[in-house]
């Protein structure tokens, strides 16, 4: 990269630091992590050796592979809309003025704050087929996490909780941005809040909507804390997402090589996903 | 003090060319100015100077060496910028001093300089207040004193009274005047505001798309424009761009033909009146402009604008029929495919 | 009329935010003997003993030592390294600026679960496993993207002209960025921290995979890895998430201004 020495700057020098620490600790890995999903690699089976795509092409045929993506793809769907959905209503209630606000931001903030792992524990504990607090609400006896059908839609529960904050918060301070003018020359030429924000709140925002989608759908694809906990992937695999399979590969059959390919795929979905938004994005700022 | 020279210069950024072959110098001491309209380079040509850019092509001098590959700090350049930009969190003194910190002056000899500009400039109440608790007026006093308080060899600013106020604006012009007379650095200001230009200026250069239109005296460059564009661009109101045609009995220079010619004549020059005179254009008034001083006549002679000073004192109704008096000495004539100048 | 319906809106969604916490914080003061008894709803008496055994049966301080090493040490590297390298990118002027900024950010959109594999053979074979500099490294890959992005933005706001006045006066790059720059930029640097420190300290994958024991044990494991052998003790787990939780939840409170605009920096200017 050639650069063009401004004034006896040398900008390489403030990039080197963190250039030199990403390049060992991402670059490389990354590199690393490619090579090792050619290769027919497990721990306690000596060294490497080469297997071109064999890795890739027993994927395709892994039911279980599939059931996973699928998995994932309904988690981050259902998640990602009712978050974005929920942000985008706490937002706009927020965003009205009153006493108090910063008092909001905070407790807006603490399930966003809490490590995932604690809030799962947390919501476990609320889930608890027998001694659940949810069971007593509702009045039902379900083992939530325990019942194929509902333990999905358990850890979806979870992880709107826990992401919702993020998405209000950045839409909040999205909404707040657009200047007051616009509502006032509305509402002088007699504009209703739908009006208003069909014509001047949702456009404006789209943008940045587009952005917490994307940041949303990456980080509900890559999910894994919440499900180790709450339910390890069960039961039956009906909550098992793709990290959670390709971390089972790894780490409990000590596949190394098809660990490396599943994790690639994870990777090449998200980038996948994220294309198909940034062209959807550039479609409405265009 | 320093001279410069500015030999076949030029700055390009990517495919567009900012300045294109820039030739020049500035004396010791003097006061030069370049004015033009934006966009045209000027602010590249103070970056140039400072060392805040490098030239893509030519060589930049201080007294005869070589700068173009000297940083900012080994050019003992001072700068005074559009926004001041004075360093929010540090308080006045310790702004002005910051230039003495990095040469690793003495705290003490430090204080005395600060105090000493200070008090030159009339800020020295102001010392231990921040930046954002002062007005625009007295942001730029600290500005200036920061640039001062090292005696620097050139002195550069960047359209500072853009930001103020009409009348703030003349006060510190008169104060950069007395400045500039006082401590006699070499200095090379920038601005867009012609009449800025010629009041304070020892020399200007007129700057149009990145060249030098013309450069030289303030009276020279009004007096004796080279082209139409500095002909249009100094003197207020804009000068009279008049078909040669609209002359009768027109004395044109050495063999030029009525077409390829067109005529200058300043507002200052032509007197209007509602009677006829000798040497006047027949028009009618559009509008009147009454500024206090003068009163201002726009009309159209014969389909053309012209602007002039009214001989009368009150305004007239648009329509009404009057003079535009001219002084056939008065003329500039410039060739119409080129705009030059023709004598 | 309005402003009721508006208020009840922010009370359900206060509530909402708290309950989960609110019920795991009515868990912990519990007596064991009602842990399994619902209704009803409020223990008729409050207790500490989980605290108590959360506490001495398991070497909290020990973890949240650790935690809070890894976190800091990877919290002040992004900083340091992240704050030279967003300088570089938005007061400098240099070719190639956006495309290595995509670069940055595309490398952070590799999910953690792609990494783990390579950096766990490096990590074994350089014999750190189970090491807090393991973890300090690895988190440093996160977070260097993160501190870089938001300083990045945090930046750009400040004008161009008071690094070139600092030059002028006689600055290197190197002291603009010290005595100019970085003084400015304190509130953006802040954010940073706070928000790094917190992806951090709640960091679980890496944690997990390059840790085996209490040596180097990091907090978000330990509550995972909770012990129970046949029946989980319930008010222990509350007592133990809501202590390591309390360095994060006071953070948040007392600065959750910036830490919003760290989040939104650059998401609202564009």
């Amino acid at each position: 990269m050639k650069r063009v020495h401004r004034f006896g700057e040398r900008p390489a020098v403030f990039l080197a630091p963190a250039l030199a620490v990403l390049a060992l600790v991402t670059l490389f890995p990354i590199l690393y992590v490619l090579w090792l999903s050619l290769q027919r690699y497990s721990l306690i089976g000596g060294a490497p050796e080469y297997a071109a795509l064999d890795n890739y092409i027993r994927l395709l045929g892994d039911a279980r592979f599939w059931n996973a993506l699928g998995t994932t793809l309904y988690f981050t769907a259902v998640s990602v809309a009712l978050e974005v959905a929920l942000g985008l209503g706490i937002a706009l209630l927020l965003a009205q003025a009153f006493a108090g606000r910063g008092a909001m931001r905070a407790i807006v903030l603490l399930p966003w704050a809490i490590p995932t792992v604690v809030a799962a524990r947390m919501w476990e504990w609320m889930y608890n087929g027998d001694f659940g607090v949810i069971n007593y609400l509702l009045g039902t006896e379900i083992n939530w996490l325990g019942n194929p059908y509902w333990a999905i839609h358990a850890a979806i529960a979870m992880d709107v909780w826990k992401a919702t904050p993020f998405a209000a918060l950045l839409l909040l301070a999205g909404r707040l941005s657009i200047s007051q003018d616009l509502y006032q020359a509305a509402r002088l030429d007699g504009a209703g809040p739908w009006r208003l924000f069909r014509h001047i709140t949702w456009p404006l925002l789209r943008p940045l909507l587009f952005i917490v989608l994307i940041f949303r759908t990456i980080d509900a694809f890559r999910v894994f804390d919440a499900i180790y906990v709450l339910t390890g992937g069960g039961p039956a695999n009906t909550t098992e997402t793709l990290s959670i399979y390709a971390y089972k590969v790894l780490f409990q059959a000590l596949e190394f090589g098809y660990g490396s390919a599943l994790a690639i795929v994870v990777f090449v979905c998200i980038a996948a996903v994220t294309a198909v938004y940034v062209r959807l994005l550039q479609r409405t700022l265009s | 003090m320093a001279t410069i020279a500015f030999e076949n210069v030029s700055k390009r950024y990517g495919e567009v060319t900012v300045l294109d072959g820039l030739d020049l110098e500035i004396a010791e001491g003097e006061f030069f100015t370049f004015v033009g309209p934006s966009g045209c380079g000027k602010s590249t040509v103070l970056a140039l100077i400072a060392g805040l850019e490098r030239p893509s092509g030519g060589t930049i001098r201080f007294d005869g060496q070589r700068v173009n590959e000297l940083a900012p700090r080994e050019r003992d350049v001072a700068m005074v910028f559009q926004s001041y930009a004075l360093y929010p969190h540090m308080s006045v003194a310790e702004n002005i001093g910051f230039p003495l910190k990095l040469r690793g002056m003495s705290a003490r000899d430090t204080a005395r300089a600060v105090a000493e500009v200070a008090a030159r400039l009339g800020i020295d109440a102001l010392l231990e207040r921040r930046p954002r608790e002062l007005s625009g007026g007295q942001r730029q006093r600290v500005a200036l004193g920061r640039a001062l308080v090292r005696r620097p060899r050139v002195f550069l600013l960047d359209e500072p009274l853009s930001n103020l106020d009409a009348r703030l604006r003349l006060e510190m012009r008169a104060e950069l005047r007395r400045l500039h007379a006082e401590y006699r650095i070499t200095t090379v200001y920038v601005t867009h505001d012609q009449e800025e230009a010629m009041a304070l200026s020892d020399r200007v250069a007129v700057l149009q798309a990145g060249r030098i239109e013309q450069c030289g005296e303030p009276l020279e460059l009004y007096r004796e424009p080279a082209n139409l564009f500095v002909a249009g661009f100094v003197g207020s109101p804009p000068i009279n761009v008049l078909e040669a045609t609209l002359f009768p009995d027109l004395e044109l220079p050495c063999g030029a033909r009525a077409a390829d010619v067109l005529v200058g004549l300043r507002p200052a020059d032509v007197v209007v009146s509602r009677d006829p005179a000798p040497r006047a254009l027949a028009g009618e008034v559009l509008l009147c402009e009454p500024t206090g001083e003068h009163l201002w006549v726009v009309g159209l002679a014969r389909g053309q604008r012209v602007t002039g000073r009214a001989a009368f004192t009150e305004p007239l109704p648009p329509g009404t029929p009057v003079h535009f008096e001219y002084a056939p000495a008065r003329l500039h004539f410039f060739e119409r495919a080129t705009g030059r100048r023709l004598r | 009329m309005r402003q009721l319906s508006r208020y009840v809106g922010v009370l359900l969604v206060a509530l909402y935010c708290l309950a989960p916490l609110a019920w795991q914080l009515l868990t912990s003061l519990r007596p064991a003997g009602e842990l399994t008894t619902l209704p009803p709803l409020l223990p008729t008496r409050f207790t500490l003993e989980h605290y108590a055994s959360a506490l001495t049966g398991h070497p909290f301080a020990r973890m949240l030592l650790n935690s809070f090493i890894a976190a800091g040490a990877a919290t002040a590297i992004a900083l340091a390294f992240g704050s030279a390298a967003a300088f570089a990118l938005t007061k400098m002027r240099a070719r190639g600026v956006g495309l290595l900024l995509g670069i940055v950010l595309a490398t952070s959109m590799f999910p953690p679960i792609a990494t783990v594999s390579p950096l766990y053979l490096v990590i074994n074979a350089l014999g750190l496993r189970d090491s807090l500099a393991a973890l300090i490294l690895t988190y440093a890959s996160f977070a260097l993207p993160l501190a870089i992005w938001v300083l990045a933005n945090f930046l750009r706001q400040l004008p161009d002209e008071l690094y070139a006045a600092a030059r002028v006066d006689g600055c290197t790059p190197l002291q603009a960025f010290w005595r100019v720059i970085l003084p400015l930029a304190l509130p953006g640097l802040t954010a940073t921290g706070l928000l790094v420190f917190i992806v951090a300290w709640n960091e679980f994958l890496y944690a997990l995979t390059f840790t085996a024991t209490e040596r180097a044990r990091t907090v978000p494991v330990a509550i995972a890895l909770f012990p129970g052998l046949h029946e989980i003790p319930w008010g222990e787990i509350a007592a133990a998430s809501l202590v390591v939780t309390l360095p994060v939840l006071v953070l948040v409170l007392q600065f959750q201004r910036r830490i919003v605009a760290g989040l939104t920096a650059g998401a609202v200017k564009g």
